[in-house]
């Protein structure tokens, strides 16, 4: 049975409708936090911008706190609540969302780290058009997952899980690219290593992203749609409700 | 767990089918009314062999009228009329060879308030056995041994057997009750709400006992308690107004039930 965006709200206890609430609230103030933050370190790189890489650092410590709040709430929920179907899919949903979310914030802070070496490099920096390309997709790919998330929309969800096939293989034409730029100039060798490094954290938060999309079909339809091709789903199984 | 066939229409309350060799009870568009008043709506669905069925629902949903109707409970009242059968083992409970007396030993029951007989822990066992034949002593004690050890109760009453059912806690003479109804060998026991009157321990100890017992034969349990079929039922059957709404596997119907009134019930929304 499909659920909507409303469905938590409609509890007899209106405690408990306020306490699924919050989940979503506080999931979605992480979720905009962390796209805050693989935001800022790619500007941060892209336009040598030191003050804000050391920002998006500082701030790390920020989406760390919220996913031990998040976690905090979720558990005192099981424990007291034992929710059952759709409440219990989305307690279960958001504790796996707010990992990938955590991860997704240690990967923009290596993308600052990556950014602050950089800026001391004299010669000219390859590759920061795959970085910028790259970004973008991912960036949109996260901010799909949490609008799916937001709206308990599968179309949306779906549409990041195949997303996702795209950027693996941007990501290996991109790598492709800067290894010949190593192997044409040995003094890029350092700042492409870093370049590559970066590349490597935006594709893993297109891997972030596609799990988060995953949640979504968990959540709304129940179905467990990790390890699966998307191509081989049943598009009738997943439409929108 | 046993593969279940479901029907795919979602128009009708969904069925789960068993195939005959694990089926053991079979209820067939059973319908039952109290005094011309409807109590029971075209039930239909099968129960397996050696698995906890669970029936929950809200209180006049009539889970209770239709596991008392598995062993005829309804006969002593005149003013109860059904149609529809009810399959045992592949004999209709209804049918005119079928000793009530004998279709109550085979589908035992157990109630709400533990109601042990005013004598001792021993007698209490023994009675069941005794109005159904005569044993050597020594074969009724092994008998009344292996009733209390199946039931979880032997090592707390094995120095006091003789001492009165009423001096046990409120847990113990539940058990008691249900060593009692083992020591005929039913095929089906019948729970009704069996630990609702109990502390946490005591219910989990009968839950427990439950687990244990399906080994040896088929049980289906009537429960308030969302939780207590969630823990303990193999399969669940969600029953309201008198109508099955929605039957699966527990795992299933507690993740992710197919109907919208079921996921009301169990995530306690308004309907």
């Amino acid at each position: 049975m499909d659920i909507t965006s409303d469905t938590h709200s409609q509890h007899i206890s209106r405690q408990f409708n306020q306490e699924l609430e919050e989940l979503k609230t506080h999931l979605m103030a992480m979720g905009g936090l962390v796209e805050k933050q693989v935001q800022d370190a790619v500007f941060a790189l892209l336009e040598g911008d030191t003050r804000l890489a050391e920002q998006v650092r500082d701030n790390d410590r920020q989406v760390n706190a919220l996913q031990l709040q998040i976690d905090d709430e979720c558990t005192r929920v099981l424990a007291r609540r034992q929710p059952a179907a759709s409440d219990l899919r989305l307690v279960l949903a958001v504790i796996r969302a707010t990992s990938d979310l955590e991860r997704i914030g240690d990967e923009a802070s290596k993308i600052a780290r990556n950014a602050l070496l950089l800026s001391e490099s004299t010669s000219t920096i390859r590759g920061l058009v795959e970085v910028r390309h790259i970004s973008e997709h991912v960036r949109k790919m996260l901010r799909d997952a949490l609008t799916a998330f937001a709206r308990f929309d599968t179309d949306l969800a779906m549409q990041v899980v195949r997303e996702d096939e795209l950027v693996d293989d941007e990501y290996s034409s991109a790598m492709r690219s800067l290894m010949t730029f190593m192997m044409e100039d040995s003094r890029s060798i350092t700042s492409v290593l870093s370049i590559m490094w970066v590349l490597r954290a935006l594709e893993r938060v297109g891997d972030h992203a596609d799990n988060l999309a995953e949640y979504v079909v968990y959540l709304v339809k129940g179905l467990d749609i990790r390890h699966s091709d998307p191509d081989n789903l049943d598009p009738q199984g997943l439409k929108k409700p | 767990m046993l593969a279940p066939l479901h029907s795919v229409n979602t128009s009708q309350p969904p069925v789960t089918h068993f195939p005959p060799e694990h089926c053991c009870l079979s209820i067939d568009h059973l319908s039952l009314a109290y005094a011309g008043k409807e109590a029971l709506r075209d039930l239909t669905l099968s129960i397996p062999r050696h698995r906890v069925t669970a029936f929950i629902g809200p209180s006049g949903c009539g889970k209770s009228t239709l596991l008392r109707a598995i062993n005829r409970l309804h006969d002593l009242n005149e003013a109860v009329s059904h149609s529809g059968q009810i399959v045992l083992e592949g004999q209709d409970i209804h049918g005119p060879q079928v000793n009530v007396t004998e279709l109550r030993r085979r589908v035992g029951m157990v109630f709400q308030t533990p109601n042990p007989f005013p004598m001792s822990i021993y007698e209490n066992v023994a009675f069941g056995l005794r109005l159904q034949q005569r044993l050597p002593k020594r074969k009724r004690d092994d008998i009344i041994e292996w009733a209390l050890t199946s039931a979880a109760l032997w090592d707390e009453v094995k120095d006091r057997l003789h001492r009165s059912a009423w001096q046990l806690s409120g847990g113990q003479q539940q058990r008691l009750v249900i060593a009692r109804t083992l020591a005929v060998k039913p095929d089906v026991l019948l729970l009704d709400e069996p630990a609702s009157a109990l502390d946490p321990i005591s219910t989990l100890k009968i839950e427990e006992l439950i687990r244990n017992l399906k080994s040896e034969l088929t049980l289906v349990l009537v429960t308030h308690n969302m939780q207590q079929a969630a823990r303990v039922s193999d399969y669940t059957a969600f029953l309201h107004q008198g109508e099955l709404i929605e039957y699966g596997p527990t795992d299933q119907l507690f993740t992710n039930p197919r109907l919208q009134r079921t996921e009301n019930y169990i995530t306690g929304r308004v309907t």
